[in-house]
């Protein structure tokens, strides 16, 4: 998968558009940053996360990654601070932060 | 061979679309335009079309069924008038945004209120600006003629943007002419079939109908916009090509008795035929008249338009709409396309045949005399309406 960025590059230009703004290449909507017009921060306490996956579940943009250790993570690449994972959470487990907050 | 019949032009519009082997129809039947879905309706029944016929809720649900259509390489067509191009307006600029090339006939209606079924081109004027290329006929043939044609340029590669062909309503749609039909082949010949590189087809998938961020809109629009105007070219080229097969030639702007005359009338649509005779009638009595008439509506003909009036003293434009607060919006247009020009004529605006008002060739003959007192009075700017009580 290509690099992440965070803006159209500069030597892409309106001649580089394809007809109808058609985008040929599958799945590069990954590659845009949907984080960043955050206010709330979702943050997980791992003592009281159990994995139980519901979390990822209800996160409406996908953006709760599954970590090798087991647990669920919002990705905040991607998340918006909706808050339905702090609401699904059964444990307690995610709290959601104003964005600049600690 | 062709062969010579007689047709309610409203058929002539459904039998080319019969003949240009069509693949989807969505429609909305509304006045003035009914008997083109009505005929379509009969001729996929019969099975004299092997086309999808999807009956609609509304002329927006039409043109959403045409988007979905053509996004997978279907040949499509759709028809409207006055206020069902209102009810379709936010997705006729998805069509061409998306670049589909959707062929729409629209018999011209004036638009509410008062509630008006009849003809006049306000609801053309309401979509001047949403990136369709768009022509105007004058009598059946042409109804038929530029109807294939449409299906042509619309799909050409190098285009790849819909097509608006405006009919005036009744005065043109209801009317029964002579045309000349050509042979199948003939139509083949001219319009191979629709191949689309960019269809939708799940071993291959890409996206259409992304959102364009405040960082790529701009650039979007801006190929939109380039690549709209390159389409003038290939509009050309295909009228010539349409000209070699079926013998019958189009150009964005077509004069009539106009060389070297000095007042020049201009006119769109179906009443440039009594325009004709008005030309004629005042020719014969030694005044100096001719007639321009607008094929090209979009993208507007710019060079051909002064091409066609320079060398006169007066123009006088007559408009089937009022753009509220402004005048007649085709006048305006044509004022913006001479303003730079060194040697250009003087122009003068007049409205007139608004919501089926009929524009008799008497009422022609004091458009162009009202046109040339308002031209030498100076006082260019004035709007004034013809056929009016009071
Ligand atoms: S806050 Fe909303 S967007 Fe972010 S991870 Fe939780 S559910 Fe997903
Ligand atoms: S819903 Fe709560 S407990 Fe379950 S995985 Fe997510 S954070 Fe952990």
């Amino acid at each position: 998968m290509a690099e992440k960025k965070l803006k159209v590059p500069e030597d892409f230009t309106w001649r580089n558009m394809e007809v109808g703004n058609i985008i040929t290449e599958p799945g590069n909507a990954s590659l845009r940053k949907t984080g960043d017009w955050r206010s709330m921060r979702p943050v997980l306490d791992k003592e009281k996360c159990i994995k139980c996956g519901l979390c990822w579940l209800y996160c409406p943009d996908g953006a709760v990654k599954l970590l090798d250790d087991g647990y669920y993570e919002p990705d905040l690449f991607y998340c918006k601070g909706c808050g339905i994972c702090a609401r699904a959470c059964k444990k307690g487990a995610i709290t959601m932060i104003e964005e600049g907050e600690k | 061979m062709s062969k010579r019949v007689g047709l309610e032009a409203s058929y002539a519009v459904a039998e080319a679309v019969r003949m240009a082997d069509v693949d989807l129809i969505a429609a909305y039947p509304i006045t003035p335009q009914t008997h083109i879905p009505e005929r379509l309706a009969e001729i996929v029944a019969n099975g004299e079309l092997d086309a999808a016929y999807i009956p609609v809720e509304s002329e927006h649900s039409a043109m959403s069924a045409c988007l979905g259509s053509a996004a997978v390489g279907a040949r499509t067509f759709t028809t409207t008038a006055g206020q069902g191009l209102e009810l379709m307006h936010e997705v006729v600029y998805v069509a061409s945004s998306m670049r589909y090339p959707i062929v729409m006939a629209v018999c011209n209606r004036a638009l509410s209120a008062p509630l008006s079924v009849w003809g006049d081109h306000s609801d053309v004027m309401a979509v001047r600006d949403v990136g369709w290329i768009q022509v105007f006929c004058e009598n059946n043939q042409e109804a038929f003629d530029l109807m294939l044609w449409a299906f042509r340029v619309a799909e050409d590669p190098r285009v790849l943007f819909p097509v608006m062909v405006h009919l005036d309503g009744f005065t043109l749609s209801h009317v029964t002419e002579p045309l000349w039909l050509p042979e199948q082949e003939e139509v083949d010949k001219f319009l191979p079939a629709f191949k689309y590189q960019f269809a939708l087809d799940p071993d291959k998938p890409m996206t259409h109908g992304a959102f364009g961020i405040p960082d790529i809109y701009s650039e979007a629009k801006k190929a939109q916009e380039v690549a709209f105007l390159n389409s003038k070219e290939i509009i050309l080229q295909s009228w010539k090509e349409f000209a070699d097969v079926f013998g019958r030639s189009y150009a964005p702007v077509e004069s009539y008795k106009a060389d070297g005359a000095k007042t020049l009338l201009l006119t769109m649509g179906s009443f440039s035929e009594t325009a004709k005779i008005v030309i004629d009638e005042m020719q014969a009595k030694g005044e100096s008249v001719g007639l321009v008439r607008l094929r090209l509506w979009r993208p507007f003909p710019y060079e051909e338009l002064r091409q066609a009036v320079k060398s006169a003293e007066t123009l006088v434009v007559f408009d089937r709409a009022v753009s509220s607060g402004m005048g007649g919006p085709v006048c305006s247009e044509v004022k913006a396309a001479l303003f730079s020009e060194a040697v250009k004529p003087k122009v003068a605006g007049i409205v007139g045949g608004l919501g089926g008002r009929d524009m008799s060739v008497k009422d022609f003959e004091r458009v162009i005399n009202r046109g040339k007192e308002i031209a030498k009075s100076g006082s260019g700017e004035i709007i004034e309406t013809v056929g009016i009580r009071g």
